[in-house]
C-alpha cells in the first residue's frame, strides 16, 4: 500500500463506506514502510503498536476524516509509550510518559501514529546527517539527502508511506526538506500551534507543521493540531479557520511581493527559474507581481543563529544525565556525570551550537550577540511587517539549490548554516510559510515558497492549491522509487 | 584604626500557594520524596511553563506592604546553572525587571528610628533538595518550583542589630500580609547576607563578603558581628579582604570559608521564551492593594488608642499576625479588651511556651476564650477555676460555660443561698466573732475559710467578705 | 575573534568536554561562526527595542489550583538510579545547597 493516488479524502470515502478497515489500511502501511526502510531510512522508530490502535478505532468505529488514517510523526514530538530521541544518543532510551498536545489531538481525531521520523539530531541541521541513527535519503536519488531537519518526515511522505506526516521548523526544517523531496509542507504562524509536549530547540521559533503531497491534506491536518493550548501560554487564542474547507484557488487580485534579495547570485540559476515560472503561473491566473526590497535579509543568518543557538544551550541544558535518557558510566561525581553524560551523548554538531549559545549569552558577549542579534530581529520584522501591509503574499525560492549529495557539505558548518537563508525570515518574524512543488531541475524538485501575514495561514494554501492544480506535480513519482519498478 | 561596615541582606520567603509557581503540581511542606512532582518539575522534554497568578499576587502584596513600586511591564528570565536541583539547569525568575522595586521598612535600633530601603523584589522558583549518603546524593523534586519572592534590601544597614531589626521587622510585615508563614526553621523564610567592612572617612567601598547557612536572625546577628571583628583584624594587619562565600558555624560562633568567588560564575540570564511578556494592570495592583491584611503598625495603633491596651502589651499582641488575628476575634466576642490582652500574654503565651507550640496548634478558639473571660467578669466562676477551665479549653477544646456547669464549678454569688451558711459558721464559731471583734483581722480568714470548706471552695470571695462584714458588725 | 580560552571556558559553562583532538577544530569553526555574527555590530540599533517573545498575547496567568497530572512511578519510570523514591546521583562534591 502506498499513497501515490490517495487523499485523506478518497481514504475517508473508502474507511467510511468499509471497503478497508483502519486496521487493514495500518497494516498495508507498516508493510510498505518496512520494506522501503533499508534504502530510505525515514524512521527511529516504526510503531507496532500502531496495527492494536487502529483495531481500536475500527471497534469505535470510523468518524472524523482523520479516523484510521496513518501519519508519521517527527521523532522530536513526543508520543506517550513510544520512544522519542529526536535522532540523538542522550534521548535513545527516553520513553514518554506525556503525549504533546498535536499528539493528543491527532489521536482524537482517530489518526494512526505509524512511526517516529528521523531528523538531524535535536533538529539542528538540514540534511539528517546529524542523526544520531544515521542518515535518511531522499526518494528521488538515494545519493542526496532529504534535506533537514525533518527529512525523514519528508523522505516518508514523498515515498508514499504515509498521506501526512509531522514535522517542525525552526528555520526552515519543514520547508527546505519538503522543497527537496517535491512535496508540500507548511510551517504555521507562531503560537498557531501548541509546542508543548514538542523537544525544544529555540523556544522563539519552533513551530510544528504538516508535510503531504496534496496542499488539501496539509490544511485538513493543521487544522486539526492547531489552536490555543493552556500548557502553551505563547500559543494563540485566535480561533482557527477550517482551511481545507475554505480553499479557493483563484488568484485573482491576491498581491504578490518578490523580494529581489531573494534572487541571490550564489542560488542556482535553474533553481530560480523554476521558481520564477512558478510565479508567472500566477501572473497568469489574476495575481499581481511586485519586487519588493528586504535589505536587512544579509543579516538574517546572523541573527538566526545567534537566537537559535542562545535559546538550544539553555534548552539542551536538561540533557544532564540525572533524571532520564542517556547517563555516563564510571564517572566519581556529579561534575562527571554532567560533562560525560553530555559529551557522549551529544553530537558534535549539537555541541557547536550549545557552545556558540553559551558564548552568546555569556557576561560580556551578551550585549553584543544575543541583545544586538534581538535588536536586528526587531529591523527584520519591520521589514517584512511593512511589505505585507501592502501585499497578501511574499514569494521566492525556498532553497539555494536542489538536494545536495549525502556528505557533500557536513564538514562546513558554516557553508551549512547558509543554505538556511531564505527560510530564516519566516522564523525569525513567527509568520507562515510553506514550500509548494514547483518543478524539478535534472530530476531533482524545487520548491516555491510563499510567506503571509500572521495567522493569514489561509492565503498561503489557497495560492498552494492554485500552483498544484495547474502544475499537478503530485502526479510525479520519485525518480528513484520509479527505477525500482 | 576604626571601620564602618555595610550590610545588605538577600531574603529569599515561600509564597503560600496552592500550586507551584510555574506548574499545577501541588504545594505541600513535608510530603513524600517525588510526590508533588509532575513532568514539568522533572524538567522533562518538550514541557513549557505557565504562570501561577496566585503566586504572583503574593509576591505584589509582599512589594505593597513594603512600599515597592510595582513594575507594570515585565517579563521573567532564565538563571543558568547545572545542579541536581535544578531540573531544567535554569531557574525562571525576574532578573531583569523585578516585580517590585524602591521599597522601604522602619525599624528602631536603641531608641532611633530608620528607614531601611528595599532595592528590588523578585518571584521566582525554588530548587528541589539534595541529600547526601556516602559517595551518593540522592534528589527530591517535591520543592522544585514552589514561588518565593526575594527581596533584596539596600546596603542600608550599619550594624548587626541593624540587621536584626530589619529582620524582624520585614518577617512581621511579610507574616500579617499572609502571604507566608516565613519560619526560618521550616525554610519558608532564608536570609543571605553581604557584608564589607572599610576605614571610616574611606569613600571606597570595602570588599564583599557573602555569608549562608544562617538558619536563625539570631545567627546572622552573631555571624555579622564575628565577621565585623574578623575582617577588621585582617585590614589592621594590612591584609585584604578575599571575594568569597563564607558559612556560619552555630557550634563555634565563627563564620568558615565556604570557596572564593573565581569570578566563574556566568548565569547567563536572559528573556524566557516559553512565557510571554507580562502586563501587569493597574486595577488589579489596586484591587490588592485593598485587600491587604491591616498591618502590625495600625494594629498596634488601635490597640494603643482605641482599646486602650498599654503600649509594650499592644507589641507583644502584634508580634505575630496569628496572635494579634486572635486578639481580634476574640474581643469581636464581647470580651473586655484588656483581659484578653492580660490573658493572651499570660496564661496562654506560658503554655504555649511550655509546651513549645503555636497558638493555632492548639484547641484554644477566639470564642471559648471570650466565654471564659466573660464568665469570670460577670463572677461565674472564680479565677481560681477559671485556670482549670483554661486548662481544659486550650488541651481538649472544651466549651467552658457548659464544662463549668457540668462540673458542678459555677461559683455561688447568691446572698439568699450564702447568708444562712455564713450565719450559721458564726453562730457556731462565737470564739472567733469575739477575736474579731477584739481587732484580730486573722479570725476573719478564718471564718472565710469555713464558709468556703462548707460551700466546697464554690462561693464567691467577694459576695462571701461583703456579707460576712455585715453580719460581724451587727453581732 | 573567538579564542581558545574563551571556548573552553564556554565549554566549563556547558558542562562539556572536547576531546584535545577536537579542541582546535572547534576554536576554529567556532571563530568563523562568530566572525560571521560579529557582521551584526555594523547595524545601526539605536533606539530598537530588542524583540525578546513571539507570542501574539500578554500576560497569560493560571489560577492558582493544585493537582496531580503524573504518578511518582511514571516519574521515576525514566530516572536511570532510583532508591526510596529518590534520583540518586554521584556524590555532590560541592555541597553548597542550591541557590
Amino acid at each position: 500500500m502506498d499513497y501515490f493516488n490517495e487523499t485523506i479524502d478518497l481514504l475517508h470515502k473508502k474507511l467510511a463506506d468499509k471497503e478497508i478497515t483502519a486496521e487493514s489500511l495500518t497494516k498495508d502501511t507498516l508493510q510498505n514502510i518496512n520494506d522501503k526502510e533499508a534504502k530510505l531510512n525515514a524512521y527511529v522508530t516504526v510503531n507496532d503498536q500502531a496495527t492494536e490502535d487502529a483495531k481500536k478505532v475500527d471497534e469505535k468505529g470510523i468518524e472524523g476524516r482523520l479516523s484510521g488514517i496513518p501519519v508519521a510523526i517527527k521523532d522530536n514530538i513526543l508520543t506517550k509509550g513510544v520512544l522519542t530521541t529526536a535522532s540523538s544518543k542522550i534521548l535513545s532510551n527516553f520513553m514518554p510518559i506525556y503525549d504533546a498536545t498535536v499528539t493528543e489531538k491527532l489521536k482524537n481525531a482517530g489518526a494512526i501514529n505509524v512511526g517516529k521520523t528521523n531528523l538531524d539530531e535535536f533538529a539542528m541541521g538540514s540534511s539528517t546527517e546529524t542523526s544520531y541513527y544515521g542518515t535518511s535519503h531522499n526518494a528521488w536519488d538515494y545519493t542526496k539527502v532529504p534535506g533537514g531537519s525533518s527529512g525523514g518526515s519528508a523522505a516518508a511522505v514523498a515515498s508514499g508511506d504515509v498521506i501526512a506526516a509531522l514535522g517542525t521548523d525552526t528555520g526552515g526544517s519543514i520547508r527546505q526538506p519538503a522543497s527537496f523531496n517535491g512535496i508540500f509542507g507548511i510551517k504555521p504562524t507562531y503560537g498557531r500551534v501548541s509546542r508543548w509536549g514538542v523537544i525544544a530547540f529555540a523556544s522563539s521559533l519552533d513551530q510544528v507543521g504538516v508535510m503531504s503531497k496534496r496542499v488539501e491534506d496539509s490544511a485538513e491536518v493543521l487544522t486539526t493540531i492547531a489552536g490555543h493550548d493552556v500548557h502553551d501560554s505563547t500559543s494563540s487564542e485566535k480561533e482557527v479557520p477550517d482551511y481545507r474547507a475554505n480553499l479557493n484557488k483563484d488568484m485573482h487580485g491576491v498581491k504578490i511581493a518578490v523580494p529581489k534579495e531573494f534572487w541571490h547570485e550564489g542560488t542556482d540559476p535553474e533553481v530560480l527559474k523554476t521558481v520564477d515560472e512558478a510565479i508567472e503561473t500566477y501572473k497568469k491566473l489574476g495575481a499581481t507581481v511586485e519586487e519588493v526590497s528586504l535589505p536587512s535579509l544579509k543579516h538574517a543568518v546572523e541573527v538566526y543563529y545567534v537566537i537559535a543557538s542562545s535559546e538550544a544551550s539553555s534548552n539542551l541544558q536538561r540533557y544532564d544525565g540525572v533524571r532520564y535518557g542517556f547517563r555516563a558510566k564510571d564517572v566519581k561525581n556529579i561534575k562527571e556525570l554532567f560533562v560525560n553524560s553530555r559529551s557522549e551523548g551529544f553530537g558534535d554538531e549539537v555541541k557547536r551550537r550549545i557552545m556558540l549559545g553559551t558564548f552568546t549569552l555569556s557576561a560580556g558577549a551578551y550585549d553584543a550577540y544575543f541583545k544586538k542579534a534581538a535588536q536586528v530581529r526587531t529591523i527584520f520584522i519591520n521589514e517584512l511587517k511593512a511589505v505585507l501591509d501592502k501585499y497578501d503574499l511574499i514569494a521566492g525560492p525556498v532553497t539555494t539549490s536542489t538536494a545536495f549529495g549525502i556528505g557533500e557539505k557536513i564538514d562546513d558548518p558554516l557553508a551549512m548554516y547558509m543554505n538556511d537563508i531564505l527560510t530564516i525570515p519566516a522564523n525569525l518574524a513567527g509568520l507562515p510559510a510553506a514550500s509548494v512543488p514547483a518543478g524539478t531541475v535534472n530530476g531533482l524538485p524545487v520548491g516555491l515558497q510563499l510567506m503571509a501575514n500572521s495567522f493569514d495561514e489561509q492565503a498561503i494554501f489557497n495560492a498552494a492549491y492554485a500552483l498544484q492544480e495547474e502544475n499537478k506535480f503530485y502526479e510525479q513519482i520519485p525518480t528513484a522509487l520509479k527505477e525500482e519498478d | 584604626m576604626n571601620f564602618e561596615t555595610t550590610i545588605g541582606l538577600e531574603v529569599h520567603v515561600e509564597l503560600k500557594t496552592n500550586s507551584k509557581m510555574f506548574s499545577p503540581s501541588p504545594v505541600a511542606y513535608g510530603a513524600e520524596p517525588n510526590t508533588n512532582t509532575n513532568v514539568i518539575d522533572f524538567g522533562f522534554p518538550g514541557v513549557l511553563p505557565s504562570v501561577n497568578k496566585g503566586g504572583y499576587r503574593l509576591g505584589v502584596m509582599v512589594a505593597l506592604a513594603l512600599n515597592a513600586e510595582i513594575e507594570k511591564h515585565t517579563h521573567f528570565d532564565r538563571k543558568n546553572y547545572f545542579y541536581p536541583d535544578n531540573p531544567k539547569a535554569y531557574q525562571l525568575t525576574q532578573h531583569e525587571k523585578p516585580l517590585g522595586h524602591d521599597g522601604w521598612l522602619e525599624v528602631e535600633v536603641n531608641g532611633e528610628k530608620k528607614k531601611i530601603g528595599i532595592e528590588e523584589l523578585h518571584v521566582e522558583e525554588d530548587a528541589g533538595k539534595n541529600t547526601h549518603h556516602g559517595n551518593s546524593s540522592y534528589v527530591d523534586l517535591n520543592r522544585q518550583g514552589t514561588p518565593l519572592v526575594e527581596i533584596v534590601s539596600k546596603a542600608d544597614m550599619h550594624t548587626p542589630d541593624e540587621a536584626y531589626a530589619y529582620l524582624e521587622k520585614l518577617r512581621q510585615i511579610v507574616q500579617f500580609t499572609g502571604a507566608s508563614d516565613v519560619k526560618m526553621e521550616e525554610g519558608s523564610m532564608r536570609v543571605d547576607t553581604n557584608i564589607s567592612i572599610t576605614p571610616i572617612g574611606s569613600d571606597k567601598l570595602g570588599t564583599k563578603v557573602e555569608l549562608k547557612n544562617l538558619n536563625s536572625f539570631n545567627y546572622v546577628r552573631m555571624g555579622l558581628a564575628y565577621e565585623e571583628k574578623r575582617q577588621a583584624a585582617i585590614l589592621k594587619n594590612g591584609g585584604t579582604i578575599g571575594q568569597e562565600t563564607r558559612r556560619f558555624d552555630e557550634k563555634t560562633g565563627e563564620t568558615v570559608l565556604m570557596r572564593v568567588k573565581s569570578g566563574a560564575d556566568d548565569y547567563r540570564y536572559f528573556p524566557e521564551p516559553d512565557l510571554p511578556a507580562f502586563n501587569i494592570d493597574p486595577s488589579w495592583i489596586k484591587e490588592i492593594k485593598d485587600s491587604l491584611p491591616e498591618p502590625a503598625e495600625e494594629r498596634r495603633n488601635r490597640y494603643i488608642n482605641e482599646l486602650g491596651i498599654p503600649e509594650y502589651d499592644a507589641g507583644v499582641l502584634t508580634d505575630t499576625k496569628e496572635m494579634s488575628d486572635f486578639f481580634d476575634e476574640t474581643v469581636k466576642y464581647d470580651a473586655n479588651p484588656k483581659l484578653v490582652s492580660n490573658w493572651l500574654m499570660g496564661e496562654v503565651n506560658g503554655y504555649l511556651n511550655e509546651k513549645k507550640i503555636g497558638l493555632l496548634d492548639t484547641k484554644l478558639t477566639p470564642e471559648h476564650l471570650a466565654k471564659m473571660i466573660n464568665l469570670i467578669s460577670d463572677g461565674t466562676i472564680s479565677s481560681k477555676i477559671a485556670k482549670k477551665v483554661f486548662q481544659e479549653t486550650i488541651s481538649n477544646g472544651t466549651e467552658p460555660e457548659g464544662w463549668v456547669k457540668e462540673k458542678g464549678m459555677v461559683q455561688e454569688s447568691d446572698p439568699a443561698v450564702l447568708k444562712p451558711m455564713i450565719v450559721d459558721v458564726l453562730d457556731n464559731n462565737q470564739q472567733s466573732i469575739d477575736d474579731f471583734k477584739n481587732g484580730k483581722d486573722r479570725a476573719v480568714g478564718f471564718l472565710i475559710g469555713q464558709i468556703m470548706k462548707k460551700t466546697r471552695g464554690q462561693a464567691n470571695p467577694k459576695v462571701v467578705n461583703k456579707i460576712l462584714m455585715e453580719e460581724l458588725n451587727i453581732r | 575573534m573567538i579564542s581558545k580560552e574563551e571556548v573552553l571556558h564556554v565549554a566549563e559553562l556547558a558542562n562539556l568536554k572536547l576531546k584535545d583532538n577536537e579542541v582546535d577544530g572547534f576554536v576554529s569553526q567556532l571563530d568563523d561562526i562568530v566572525t560571521m555574527a560579529s557582521q551584526l555590530s555594523t547595524v545601526d540599533t539605536e533606539g530598537v527595542e530588542p524583540t525578546y517573545h513571539m507570542s501574539d498575547t500578554t500576560t497569560v496567568f493560571r489560577a492558582d489550583e493544585g493537582k496531580h497530572t503524573q504518578t511518582r512511578e511514571e516519574l521515576l519510570e525514566n530516572v536511570p538510579e532510583v532508591q526510596d523514591n529518590l534520583i540518586k546521583v554521584p556524590s555532590i562534591v560541592d555541597k553548597e545547597d542550591g541557590e
